[in-house]
């Protein structure tokens, strides 16, 4: 670890000299290779999901030629995260950050942006908008809805009792689109399922996360997904419990060994990188960069042992539409869970579509409630 | 010792020492809080550096990045005072009922509470009021909900004998709860998808930055909070009342101080400044109340009280040093590859050492102005 910590210190050194010059990306006097890269999580970086996801990534494009790496774990969204970036910029000579908790984008990222036009900040999550946005700032996202989707045609094979269960975090829409793709994959396979919902109304908050994923193995769901910070929690539980696990966020299968299905990871690995090499050799970073299992910015974890021929057969079928990318989640008719059409016959709409960034409906099937 | 010192026969006066006597005493009472807290905060260090050792890493890199990330240029002070800035008024919320002798661990729930309720009584004025009218509106919203909040632990202590610990924690709870509810409810700006929150601030209503400063106006505030609340405790007879009924409630009311008063009203006052923190979160640093309020600052406040011994005057240079601890924090875990979990470690430790070197109050005779009286 010692020498570990003198590499770090020698290359800051080299990386801070050369940060001056890699200031200016983007013109073509400075396609320079050194690169200090900051990345920010909002909680621990080993939590099996939303910032594991991304510190492995961070991991990956630590091992690129030139790069200097600073990360800081458990930073709150608060005054705290504008001086974590002001202080990666000004001490350790970062030229590119990436904040990468949803609430870090406004004010505070914003705010940084327009103190330091010169450095480069991509966000993930965060829908930047060219109007009202600075051209140093962008952010980034995956369509993790059709790993969900992936998510429930493992669950509707595994399902007994017919009756999947969700632990969500907030009625928000990439939450709510999560919820529904998962409960439109298990009824492409079998259209009697019903998936139950709890929102826990926090990110992270442990006892609430188990109180609900034994509260929906006690009315009989057999399968269990989640949308938290740290599917640790929930993971643990229902496998405890006997129910099966889809993941989330990153591979849990180590948590859940036989019980584990599949999981929906990112990959963000592959989007660093390809951020990194653009801002090495003088490119564009993109400000607005979305992808799905197609591009690279999702994945899917390997098919557990519970999962049966059958299962395994349709799973790779449906992944293998979604990679030709023809494919649709949501494909109309599909109703709300109070009855309203929200997807007219004949709409299909394509990952991408603006109408999916506001969902606040919960489909047919969904038993529970966004408000 | 006492009855030693009080000794008329010892207290010899000589000519020449009548005159610096006075000053020597004075310093004497003073110096003993100090060294002892200096002492206390060395000891510390010493523990932690131990446990540094233990996890392979050296102390000296570690207290120089402290030093660096902390203090160690203008821009690192900076960093450090706007991280103290809302420790400043969360520490009051405990520091003011502990000189009652009342133990309240609620203020986060006062913080978020006047955040929401100062996000909600700038919205019908904004664009019609200057902004100065704006942020007193909403000062004074915020101070008056979390002044009811924490007031409400201070009642139900002294009516109906609930412990007031308990009850400011579990309403800090209800308190988030309720933010959240109404973030997401009645106050949520349409157009938040995936953060819920209340409408944003323009930017011509922000709580700005003190000039010449990367430091929003929350520290002065939170400063004069500090000022405000010694002279309230140290030179009002109502400070002075509430520091009986903290010292003995049964002599506090056999002197027929109204003690329910006191209690509620510290309480009140108390609260008042943790929902002026909440406050200053939206009007500073936010721009709308939404669920980063609840970062903790109301929990970070406890230790700065009890490092400050509920001085309101300490908690300054208090506050300053874990918000330079914190500011530090981040440097330690990127260039010493050690996780955030270190700076809670060094937190705790000085906690524990502070408080178990309360025990040494009094037993040092150098610092007992009766034996400089006696001496000179």
């Amino acid at each position: 670890m010692t020498k570990l910590l003198s590499m770090n210190r020698r290359n800051f050194l080299q990386a801070s000299a050369a940060g001056v010059a890699a200031g200016l990306i983007g013109s073509p006097a400075a396609a320079q290779t050194a690169l200090t890269v900051g990345f920010i999580y909002v909680g621990p970086k080993d939590d099996y999901g939303y910032n594991q996801a991304h510190a492995e990534g961070a991991a990956v494009i630590k091992k690129m030629p030139g790069i200097t790496l600073v990360e800081e774990e458990n930073v709150p969204e608060t005054v705290d995260v504008q001086k974590t970036m002001e202080s990666m910029i000004n001490l350790d000579g970062a030229t590119l950050l990436f904040p990468t908790s949803f609430g870090y984008f406004d004010p505070h990222m914003l705010a940084m942006a327009a103190k330091y036009p010169k450095i480069q900040f991509r966000h993930c999550g965060g829908l930047w908008q060219e109007s009202k946005n600075p051209m140093n700032t962008g952010s980034y996202f995956g369509y993790i809805g059709q790993g969900q989707y992936l998510n429930g045609i493992a669950a509707a094979y595994a399902t007994k009792s017919k009756k999947i269960g969700f632990v969500a975090a907030k009625p928000i829409p990439q939450v709510v689109q999560n919820i529904n793709s998962f409960l439109l994959g298990a009824r492409s396979v079998d259209p009697t399922i019903t998936c139950q919902v709890i929102f826990t109304g926090e990110w992270s908050l442990a006892v609430k996360e188990a109180e609900a994923t034994n509260a929906l193995v006690d009315q009989g769901a057999d399968v269990i997904t989640c949308h938290v910070d740290s599917p640790k929690v929930v993971v643990e539980t229902a496998a405890g419990r006997g129910a099966f696990v889809c993941g989330y966020h990153a591979n849990q299968s180590a948590l859940a060994k036989d019980k584990y299905l599949t999981g929906a990871e990112w990959a963000w690995g592959n989007v660093y990188t390809n951020f990194i090499k653009a801002a090495q050799s003088g490119g564009k970073l993109g400000n607005f960069v979305r992808g799905g299992l197609k591009d690279g910015f999702v994945k899917m974890s390997p098919l557990g042992p519970a999962v049966s021929a059958e299962g395994r057969k349709k799973f790779e079928a449906t992944l293998a539409e979604i990679m030709s990318g023809k494919f649709s989640v949501f494909k109309g008719p599909i109703k709300d869970n109070k009855g309203n059409v929200v997807v007219t016959a004949g709409t299909a709409f394509a990952e991408d579509a603006i109408e999916l960034e506001s969902m606040g409906y919960l489909v047919e099937g969904v038993v529970g409630s966004t408000s | 010792m006492t009855v030693e010192a009080n000794d008329p026969g010892l207290s010899i006066a000589s000519g020449s020492g009548a005159s610096l006597r006075p000053i020597l005493e004075w310093l004497a009472r003073r110096a003993e809080p100090v060294a002892i807290g200096l002492v206390a905060i060395l000891i510390g260090l010493a523990l932690f550096s131990l446990f540094i050792l233990a996890v392979g890493k050296s102390p000296v890199t570690l207290f120089q990045l402290m030093y660096t990330g902390g203090f160690g240029s203008w821009f690192s002070i900076q960093n450090s005072l706007s991280r103290a800035a809302p420790l400043l008024l969360t520490a009051l919320c405990v520091a003011l009922p502990a000189r009652l002798g009342l133990v309240i661990i609620g203020a986060e729930g006062a913080v978020v509470l006047g955040g929401v309720s100062a996000a909600a009584s700038a919205m019908p004025f904004v664009g019609i009021v200057p902004p100065i009218v704006l942020f007193v509106f909403m000062g004074f919203a915020a101070m008056v909900v979390g002044g009811i909040w924490i007031g409400f632990a201070g009642f139900l202590r002294h009516y109906r004998g609930v412990n007031e610990t308990i009850s400011s924690l579990l309403l800090a709870y209800i308190a988030i709860a309720l933010m959240n509810q109404f973030v997401e409810g009645l106050l949520r700006d349409p157009a938040s998808l995936n953060k819920p929150s209340t409408k944003p601030l323009p930017k011509e209503y922000m709580l700005g930055h003190i000039p010449g400063m990367d430091v929003h106006w929350g520290l002065v505030i939170g400063v004069v909070a500090c000022i405000l609340s010694w002279v309230l405790i140290e030179i009002t007879s109502f400070g002075f009342a509430a520091r009986i009924a903290g010292g003995n409630v049964r002599a506090a009311q056999i002197q027929g101080l109204p003690v329910g008063k006191l209690i509620v009203g510290f309480t009140a006052i108390a609260g008042g400044f943790a929902g002026l923190a909440g406050m200053i979160e939206v009007a500073a640093v936010q721009g709308s109340a939404n669920a980063s309020l609840a970062a903790g600052y109301g929990y970070t406040g406890i230790l700065v009280a009890f490092l400050a011994r509920h001085n309101p005057l300490a908690i300054i240079p208090v506050a300053i040093l874990l918000g330079g601890i914190a500011a530090s924090g981040g440097l330690i875990q990127r260039r010493m590859g050690l996780p955030d979990a270190t700076v809670l470690v060094l937190q705790g430790t000085l906690f524990i050492v502070i408080l178990f070197c309360e025990t040494f109050y009094g037993r040092f005779k150098i610092f007992n102005p009766d034996l400089w009286k006696r001496s000179l």
